[in-house]
């Protein structure tokens, strides 16, 4: 895919001094105080978050620990009860161009009358703007990316006619041709085939590789330190945010899974992999 | 058979308010809203009757306005109700519009007591009579219903037109049309508008029960014969104008053949639309149970497969 990176935000290098100094004005994603409800009951409490640029970040937590819900509101999806969260230093409405969002596989009916085609196309929409119909140049990019997840043979298929798998990947190349500095990701890895796996961590890497940050929820603790080099522990509030090495470890999982005994059975299995 | 002028007006009536239905009810039906359809429909009825006490006066452009306020309002408060009183949407749907249709019903048996709103024609219309109503056009007379009915046809066709991909894409994935500045809220309400417009100009020929049938019989039919968007809404366009001829020319044969006179139009167009509908079913060639009958064969026979699974999605879970 013809990539130029003509949108790269600028970067501050001089210091300037900030009235909210424990928040880097320009960095991918800057969460304070963030703190969402459903029916008065928080799902997310006091979150502060800062993923510095060029980071491949797992988000992990319990099931209901609200890691879905942080990418929502991030995203202007779900209303925040208080708090903010700023992309490269900006709301979510000024920098929706620089942001490519991945949602769950299940969030979609798959029996949807649209090819794969189709689907990847709209991620090319709002370049399109309002009114004015997918064209030849929009299609070849879309053709591209599913290329580019290794599926475009396929690009034609109507939706419902793709493994689990492949739809996911229709999904990737999707936000591919979103061409964004910043990749939410929800769950990417939930159910595919481990060669589907392969061909998204070796996407994610080469996304990383072009200096995109990329933010996926995850929830296999045994690859964790395997496809990410810094790591958010996520259990309503933020428990650990750091570099994986620092922060993936036994106190910390404990803390976020808390007495959930067989996942920390997973946990320890998955530390051995990292002493 | 007996067919004369009024036969074909009848018809091109018929055919204006399928394809006027059919256009906003694929989208209805891709977003698995169908009975919002059906919700918006009877709770026009308040706001025709309302308008009507107002200003005295039947079929007049304040009780067009009237019934498509009180159409989208179905779809707002059914979104308050579903999101403040935390119920499933569906459930918040039959709250509303089984208030408003009611208390429709009550305004109008308060108003037909000197005039003629007939209930009975609201629930059904009354298709056959739309040709005596005619109004004066370049030396023509041409029936008020055509007139009614094809406008909002021709607004339909061109807000699909301009917003089809728009409508695809929040039909589809409301998240991601959101995140790219596609508001969804604004698209959902334009729809709802679109509903409601269509089924307060359709009211006066088939009713408010079998403008339901125009509205999701036919997108309905079309996602049974076809897996793509745009020949979706081109079959549904054909089949409701299939229904709609179909549907007179039975009215007007089929109760002779029992030994009756002719029966409602409106009646027939949803039975022929029914029909249709019942025969995609059966026959379709990607859908059709016929043709999941003959793939379970064929799967039992190659590769002793019963459960219906797919031979290659089978494959793909070995590699795990």
């Amino acid at each position: 895919m013809d990539s130029t990176f003509v949108d790269t935000p600028p970067t501050s290098q001089g210091g300037v001094p900030d009235s909210r100094p424990e928040h880097p004005p320009e960095i991918p994603l800057a969460i304070h105080d963030l703190t969402v409800a459903y029916h008065r009951k928080p799902v997310l409490w006091d979150v502060e978050l800062n993923i510095p640029e060029g980071k491949l970040v797992g988000i992990v937590g319990p099931n209901g620990a609200g890691k879905s819900t942080l990418l929502k509101a991030c995203l202007d999806l779900v209303p925040i009860t208080s708090g903010w969260a700023h992309v490269y230093g900006k709301s979510y409405k000024k920098h929706r161009h620089l942001v490519g969002y991945v949602p769950q596989r299940e969030s979609v009916d798959w029996d949807f009358p649209v090819s794969a085609l189709d689907v990847v196309a709209m991620g090319t929409y709002r370049h399109i703007g309002w009114f004015r119909r997918v064209g030849k140049k929009q299609k070849e990019a879309a053709r591209d990316a599913l290329e580019q997840v290794g599926i475009g043979h396929l690009a034609d298929r109507q939706i419902s006619q793709l493994s689990g798998g492949q739809q996911q990947r229709v999904f990737l190349a999707r936000a591919l041709v979103q061409d964004a500095q910043l990749y939410l990701m929800d769950e990417p890895f939930a159910a595919v085939d481990a060669a589907t796996e392969q061909a998204i961590v070796a996407l994610l890497r080469e996304l990383n590789a072009r200096g995109k940050t990329v933010l996926v929820v995850h929830h296999d603790l045994a690859t964790v330190s395997k496809y990410f080099d810094w790591l958010v522990l996520l259990n309503m509030r933020v428990v650990a945010s750091g570099p994986t090495e620092e922060t993936f470890t036994r106190e910390n999982l404990q803390k976020t899974y808390g007495g959930k005994l067989d996942l920390l059975e997973d946990a320890a299995e998955a530390l051995r992999h990292v002493v | 058979m007996n067919w004369d002028t009024y036969d074909t007006w009848t018809v091109v009536v018929g055919i204006l308010c399928a394809v006027a239905c059919a256009l906003p009810g694929c989208f209805l039906v891709l977003r698995k809203m169908s009975m919002m359809g059906d919700a918006i429909s009877h709770a026009v009825l308040p706001g025709l009757a309302v308008a009507f006490m107002i200003t005295g006066a039947r079929a007049s452009v304040s009780m067009f306005i009237g019934a498509v306020i009180a159409g989208i309002l179905t779809a707002v408060f059914t979104q308050w109700i579903s999101k403040f009183g935390n119920v499933d949407r569906g459930a918040a749907m039959g709250i509303v519009f089984t208030t408003l249709f009611a208390i429709g019903l009550i305004l109008i048996r308060r108003a037909a007591d000197h005039v003629d709103l007939d209930p009975g024609c609201v629930l059904y219309g009354a298709i056959e009579m739309t040709p005596w109503d005619t109004v004066g056009l370049g030396g023509y007379q041409i029936p008020r219903a055509v007139l009614v009915v094809g406008s909002v046809l021709v607004i339909n066709l061109v807000i699909v037109c301009l917003l089809f991909k728009e409508f695809r894409l929040s039909a589809f994935d409301p998240d991601l049309a959101e995140t790219l500045g596609f508001s969804s809220n604004f698209l959902h309400y334009l729809l709802m508008t679109m509903v409601a417009i269509t089924t307060v100009a359709a009211f006066e020929a088939v009713g408010s029960i079998i403008v339901i049938a125009m509205l999701i019989v036919p997108p309905a039919t079309a996602l049974l014969l076809t897996r793509r968007l745009v020949p979706m809404v081109i079959v549904a366009v054909i089949t409701a104008s299939a229904a709609a001829v179909l549907g007179h020319m039975s009215a007007l044969t089929v109760p002779q053949w029992l030994g009756y006179k002719s029966t409602t139009t409106s009646g027939m167009m949803a039975a022929a639309s029914g029909l249709l509908f019942a025969l995609a079913w059966i026959f379709s060639p990607s859908e059709g149970i016929i043709q999941k009958m003959l793939h379970r064969k064929r799967n039992l026979l190659e590769f002793g497969i019963t459960d219906g699974e797919e031979p290659d999605r089978v494959q793909e879970n070995e590699n795990l």
